[in-house]
């Protein structure tokens, strides 16, 4: 945890100071806690990365190539000509500011360069200086910039500042998202090896050994295993998943935290709760056993390297079609990059729920189904046995995921399952939930402790909504649909809002789920006593 | 400060109308000027949109800012996550026509105790909206002057605009909107400091641009009353290519009609191509049904991950010893 108390946290003055924006000095020593450690040289080794090294920010070198200038000029010239976006982006911003207090880094910091417009003006002064002509000849004026070293060192400090949320793109008028202007500018970086290694360890595991965690075939086994062991003792049901067979209907691919750590092993032991009351033809794979995509968070060619072997598996196992665990950046990546990057799928079927004979038409093309649209299907067919008041423990309330939320709009479909599943659900404030949610303060590879008190900043808007919804209604647990969040949440809470929890959605269903052949429950899929149970309870 | 940087540009570039066409210029500010501007206008307009156009879409990424189209019991949200290309359309023109995003904005306070509240701020929008409606106006208004006889929606408009037949000539309601409206976005943007703060020269240029020929305008109608007539037969003359150098219109005409020449130039090389850019914006024109359609990326390159055969033959053992099946034995 940080040293600093909430109440130094939140002495945040948004008044800029003196400097003027355009002078790019960082003391990166005094800003410790928000930044990322750099990427290891063995995993930029292992993946072909230009320029592995061992390097720290707090370096007054930071031993990069000798014509990195020529580099990043030409990779910004290569992605003029293949991105649109980056070139409408770069040209049509107002600095209208309408964006510039809708970011959480900026609302948690203050920092000015955390607004959005500024953020996007560190790459479009450079953009200016080398590529228009006002730039080249007025400089300073026009707002360019040469790139020197000290403007690329801000580079990594502010892209890998933001967490690629969309929250700004929601607000702009000309819809500029600064995810798209973050994940180019992190492209160049990479170009002359500029990266932190939660991200670049994540991706270089998930190539080799198929997740991000970085677990093997054997060590997959052993952990569903686990959880399966862990379901018959709440349930007294045993449910048999399979793994890597061939001529299963579909193929389900989860986020690796969701089979590796606490919350998310209870929403993966929900996941497979439901299949086996369905009696679903399915399989997991300890190969595509990620269904996150770190290269998202690294470049556009890593997206498609890591993402590869979602399909290639499917045609492997020779699966009908996917469905989808639940994950916010995995559902940006399958929902708008997959089908572009690595189809067509047309060696699979277009998604029909063998439940209900349902056609998933969104679908028809990408062939993968989220889970929450799956199950949703099923509430409102009847198909589910559901005990609400397995859940009457807990006091929900629902964080919509970026990704999810303004990537894809999956808004109601997990609010279907939650109020099938609980009694209790209340909502955060309206500008804080939907299209308008805040993040976690941890995503896009942000979410490691040595950047912990840039994340509880960024985290604040979003912990405020929890302390409102919890002194008002008394909610006790934040369900998302994201395992970033699920990780980073936890810590935010912790530190703003101890009282409450973090879960998943099918974590709650399958507390409700009433299985065939089940032992009475007396605890929720947590091992805590369900309401009016806490004598019974073996805890 | 940045904002004296525009008010000496567009200081001098007054003071050259003026100068200029005291000195003998009339002909080159009546006439070479505006066809000059005019040309820059289009042919760097259109440069700059075949330049964005000559890149493509390598992935369809809107922004969707409400429930998309899944199941068909679930309303969705047509035109702020629209699933067809009709429902895109509508919301580009949503954004174009009402300013849909700005709309939305709203202006985030921190509270005693780091307790952060949120409250509806239209007032940009607002602005913004009456600052372009207003201009639109002001400019069709200007077709009188072009047009013998003057199209009827230019008079009705006129008529409309004038309603208030406050003043000899009246004043028009949109000049008067147009004034404040700018000077509003001026003020914040020279009052808030977090928009000072990332203001640029090419920020304050166009508004100041703006209220110049605003008030030259102004002048020119209520106080130093122009020629009009002989406005009009420059005006006239000018799209019909038979131009003629009026007499007795005074420096003043040449100041208003330098500035909006000026304007029309810098247009195509300054943020103002925003009028542009909103219809190419990937995250609002493009329909939220990626997994219903492929969008084919015409650069995709030919990357291939690590196969399964290679993760099998790299972790043959462990599989062995985990009882799972294998494709090689």
């Amino acid at each position: 945890m940080t040293e600093k108390t909430q109440q130094e946290l939140v002495q945040i003055d948004y008044a800029p100071p003196a400097r003027d924006w355009m002078d790019p000095r960082i003391d990166f020593v005094a800003r410790r806690g928000s930044w990322s450690y750099p990427g290891a040289a063995k995993n930029l080794r292992y993946l072909g990365f230009p320029n592995p090294r061992d390097w720290s920010p707090e370096d007054a070198d930071w031993k990069l190539p000798p014509n990195w200038q020529q580099i990043i000029h030409d990779g910004l010239a290569e992605r003029l000509g293949k991105y649109r976006s980056l070139k409408v982006f770069l040209d049509t911003c107002v600095r209208c500011g309408a964006c510039a207090d809708k970011c959480h880094f900026f609302l948690g910091s203050g920092d000015p360069k955390n607004m959005p417009v500024l953020r996007a003006e560190l790459l479009r002064s450079v953009y200016r200086k080398d590529f228009t002509t006002a730039g080249r000849i007025l400089g300073s004026i026009a707002g360019a910039r040469e790139l020197t070293p000290e403007v690329l060192k801000e580079w990594f400090y502010y892209f890998f500042q933001c967490t690629e949320c969309r929250r700004c793109s929601v607000f702009c008028p000309y819809g500029i998202d600064t995810a798209e202007i973050t994940m180019i500018a992190r492209e160049l970086l990479n170009l002359v090896g500029l990266n932190i290694n939660w991200v670049i360890e994540p991706v270089a595991n998930c190539d080799r050994t198929g997740n991000h965690l970085g677990i093997q075939p054997h060590t997959f086994k052993d952990n569903v295993d686990f959880l399966v062991d862990e379901l018959a003792d709440v349930t007294g049901v045993r449910v048999e998943p399979s793994i890597n067979r061939k001529g299963a209907e579909l193929l389900f691919v989860v986020p690796s935290a969701d089979y590796f750590a606490d919350p998310g092993i209870y929403t993966f032991m929900g996941y497979l709760l439901l299949f086996h009351y369905l009696g679903l033809d399915y399989t997991l794979s300890a190969y595509a056993s990620e269904g996150g995509n770190f290269g998202l968070f690294t470049s556009h060619d890593t997206i498609k390297r890591l993402n590869y072997k979602i399909y290639h598996e499917a045609r492997r196992l020779k699966v009908k079609w996917l469905l989808g665990g639940e994950c916010g950046h995995m559902w940006r990546v399958m929902h708008q990059y997959m089908d572009t990057m690595n189809g067509p799928a047309d060696f699979l079927e277009a998604p029909v729920s063998p439940v209900t004979g349902t056609r998933f038409e969104h679908a028809a093309s990408t062939k993968m189904v989220h889970i929450c649209e799956f199950t949703a299907d099923l509430i409102r067919n009847g198909k589910l046995k559901l005990d609400k008041t397995r859940n009457d423990h807990r006091r929900v309330t629902f964080h919509d995921s970026c990704n999810p939320a303004r990537a894809m709009g999956i808004l109601e479909e997990p609010r279907i399952v939650l109020n099938a599943a609980c009694n209790h659900v209340f909502e955060m404030p309206e500008n804080t939930i939907r299209e308008q949610t805040f993040c976690c303060g941890g995503g896009a590879g942000l979410g490691n402790d040595e950047n912990l008190e840039m994340r509880l900043r960024g985290g604040l808007p979003r912990a405020n909504a929890v302390r409102w919804v919890h002194e008002k209604h008394g909610v006790n647990l934040m369900a998302c649909i994201c395992a970033i969040d699920r990780a980073t949440l936890t810590a935010l809470v912790e530190y703003w809002v101890p009282e409450v929890g973090i879960s998943g959605v099918h974590e709650l269903l399958g507390n409700a789920l009433v299985m065939p052949g089940e032992k009475p429950r007396t605890t929720d899929l947590r091992g805590l006593p369900l309401a009016g149970m806490e004598g019974v309870a073996d805890v | 400060m940045r904002v004296i940087w525009s008010l000496v540009l567009v200081g001098a570039l007054a003071a050259i109308a003026f100068a200029g066409s005291r000195a003998g210029g009339e002909a080159v500010f009546a006439v070479a000027v505006p066809y000059l501007a005019l040309a820059t206008f289009l042919v760097g307009l259109s440069a700059r949109v075949i330049g964005w156009a000559r890149s493509p879409v390598p992935f369809r990424i809107p922004t969707s800012c409400g429930q998309q189209r899944s199941l068909p019991w679930i309303r969705s949200s047509r035109l702020d996550n629209p699933s067809t290309g009709l429902g895109a359309a509508g919301r580009v023109l949503l954004e174009a026509l009402a300013f849909r995003s700005l709309f939305r904005n709203t202006r985030a306070e921190l509270r005693e105790g780091g307790r952060l509240s949120y409250a509806a701020d239209k007032w940009l929008w607002a602005a913004a909206l009456a600052f372009h409606y207003s201009f639109l106006t002001i400019l069709l208004r200007h077709l009188r002057f072009f047009a013998e006889p003057v199209p009827g929606f230019v008079a009705l408009l006129q008529g409309l605009d004038g309603c208030f037949r406050v003043g000899v000539p009246t004043f028009y309601v949109s000049s008067v909107l147009l004034v404040v409206a700018a000077g509003f976005l001026l003020g914040r943007r020279l009052l808030d400091p977090k928009l000072r703060y990332l203001s640029l020269p090419a920020d304050y240029v166009p508004l100041v641009l703006l209220l110049a020929i605003a008030a030259s305008g102004l002048l020119l109608r209520h106080v130093y009353k122009t020629d009009l007539l002989a406005v009009k037969d420059l005006a006239v003359g000018l799209v019909t290519f038979r131009p003629v150098v009026p007499e007795g219109v005074g420096g003043l005409f040449y100041v208003h009609i330098f500035l909006v020449s000026s304007l029309f130039a810098y247009l195509p090389f300054s943020k103002l191509v925003h009028a542009a850019g909103i219809f190419l914006s990937p995250t609002r024109n493009l329909a939220n049904d990626n997994r219903r359609r492929r969008h084919v990326n015409p650069w995709n390159p030919p990357i291939v991950g690590h196969t399964y055969a290679e993760w099998e033959a790299d972790f043959h053992d462990k599989l062995v010893a985990a009882g799972l099946p294998l494709d090689k034995e």
